[in-house]
């Protein structure tokens, strides 16, 4: 099986865009990655697109709707849907393509225009867990995290301070990132006087939702030594759904309850596992990592991923953000791009978007954001319907 | 199995997740494998435990106490179909945690329970109240819980 490698990345600045169409915005990606390879449209010869929910059929089929957009050739299209994990998911599948010599150059794109609020139930089917939950539980995605951190902050005693904490950090990153939405530095204090929304979790702890865009063209590695001398590989792809027993009470799967250990321990966390298969495939472990962009969808999720990439024990997360250990310029730089805090989330863009981010690190080109001498990188998620992934790139 | 249909006005928010009618001791409904005896909750139909995938489930009531496992409190009204009170009012969504059954379940916390009381460990037991009412005036019961 060949290695494959990225050798373009294109991004739209994440926003709100009203007016455009999430094909506008992945067009602009599309492009600047394509130019960022110095490889024209009609070379590829293979997409990948991550659907964009919320906006019926075209979007259902996005990456078909991108290539008629850029101009149809004839070439495949794959439409994919992973929820948050949708972008890991694209690379992976064109990496698995032109790894087994199907083909030898792909473009890889996810792009999202966001409904304002809280995402809604998409239906009112009784047999719809995901509608049932607002109705019966009045679970929000934002519910669930702050179940979550109320945990952490019974299990380590995680504090108000270390959930402003996250964002303050991670909005200062975004002060340095041209792509980012908000580029303004948060104090401490305007965090924790944010509005409450879900007990622990203020408003400015929780993502926002956004409009954006990002794209990646992959090659084989040998294809990419002749575009680029700045090949970034894609050392690993790891997406387990999770494992029984799931001890976790319904989140991110049904919703309403966990599975029963009365015969069974409980299987290995699932966001342990899911970096523990890309640390297996890559051959590498924790402490080979660069920098990692994880998905901190609610700011103690940040603290919980530190934990899973076993960069600290359990319960020492907060430790090592207190330090600025987490920091750009710090030992291990979580989030260097500013995260979902300083993005909002764009669904099946923003896998692709850490993916991005860590390429600009990896070949040196972060500028003010720049982790010194990144060699390896890990971008993780974790979306509803036990859908995560990760992938490690490396130089 | 549970009753179908109203029950003076009323219906459950959904059926065969708890027992109705309502009594002065309600439990949820999950279900256990008769192959390999695990419990699930929401029921099922077949096993999930994928080395059994046993085709045969029986229903069963849950236990009616639990320990609190977590919690939050939602103070931003969720989308539809989430029905708000008006005025809205914030109310918490808690995972309690079943000694017998060694799982997690969720729901709503009853209301007029003082939210600043909730502690992680305490006692909490499944009763019935109204969610709202529907546009046929019933009013559609469902699970919550409560401190004992």
């Amino acid at each position: 099986m060949r290695e494959v490698a990225i050798v373009g990345i294109g991004v739209h600045p994440w926003g709100k865009f009203p007016g455009k169409t999430f094909v506008d915005l992945a067009q602009v990606a599309c492009q600047r990655a394509l130019e960022d390879a110095h490889v024209r449209w009609t070379d590829i010869q293979l997409v990948v697109g991550g659907e964009a929910p919320y906006v019926g059929v075209p979007g259902m089929q996005a990456g078909s709707t991108i290539s008629e957009r850029l101009g149809y050739h004839g070439v495949p299209c794959v439409n994919i849907w992973n929820a948050c994990a949708t972008g890991g998911y694209t690379l992976a599948t064109a990496r698995a393509f032109i790894s087994s010599g199907y083909c030898d150059i792909a473009l890889v794109v996810g792009s999202f225009m966001a409904p304002g609020g809280f995402f809604g139930a998409q239906s009112n089917d009784p047999n719809d867990v995901d509608a049932q939950r607002f109705r019966v539980l009045g679970m929000t995605n934002p519910s669930m995290f702050a179940q979550e951190a109320t945990r952490r902050m019974h299990d380590y005693g995680m504090t108000h301070f270390d959930l402003a904490q996250v964002k303050v950090k991670n909005s200062k990153a975004g002060t340095l990132n041209p792509y980012a939405r908000y580029r303004r530095e948060f104090s401490l204090e305007e965090v924790m006087n944010s509005p409450m929304v879900a007990y622990p979790l203020h408003l400015y702890e929780i993502a926002a939702t956004s409009d954006g865009a990002a794209a990646v063209v992959v090659t084989s590695l040998e294809k990419a030594k002749q575009l680029t001398s700045k090949p970034v590989i894609v050392a690993a792809f790891s997406g387990p759904s999770p494992s029984y027993p799931n001890t976790d009470p319904g989140w991110y799967t049904n919703y309403f309850g966990g599975d029963s250990t009365v015969n069974t321990p409980a299987a290995e966390p699932h966001a342990k596992a899911v970096a523990r298969g890309a640390y297996e495939e890559a051959g590498l472990g924790p402490q080979d990592l660069s920098l990692a962009e994880v998905y901190d969808l609610s700011t103690n999720l940040e603290l919980d991923w530190v934990e899973s990439l076993g960069l600290c024990p359990p319960g020492e997360a907060e430790h090592l953000l207190r330090n600025g250990d987490t920091a750009i310029g710090g030992r291990i730089p979580i989030n260097p791009s500013g995260g979902i805090c300083a993005f909002g989330e764009s669904i099946p863009a923003q896998a692709l978007l850490q993916v991005c981010e860590i390429t600009t690190q990896l070949r040196g080109d972060a500028g003010p954001r720049q982790v010194q001498g990144a060699k390896v990188g890990l971008s993780i998620n974790r979306g509803l319907g036990g859908n995560t992934s990760a992938v490690i790139l490396k130089r | 199995m549970a009753q179908t249909g109203t029950v003076s006005g009323q219906v459950p928010a959904l059926e065969g997740w708890f027992t109705w009618p309502p009594s002065a001791r309600p439990a949820l409904l999950g279900s256990r494998c008769k192959k390999c005896g695990d419990y699930f909750f929401p029921p099922v139909g077949v096993c999930r435990n994928p080395n059994c995938m046993g085709t045969e489930v029986e229903s069963v009531q849950l236990s009616r106490r639990g320990k609190l496992w977590t919690y939050t409190i939602n103070y931003y009204q969720p989308p539809p179909p989430y029905v708000a009170p008006t005025p809205f009012v914030p109310y918490a969504t808690a995972a309690i945690e079943l000694e017998k059954e060694k799982m997690r379940v969720q729901g709503m916390v009853a209301s007029g329970v003082n939210l600043d009381t909730l502690k992680i460990g305490m006692e909490m037991e499944v009763v019935l109240e109204e969610l709202y009412r529907d546009g046929e005036g019933r009013q559609v019961i469902s699970w919550k819980f409560k401190p004992v």
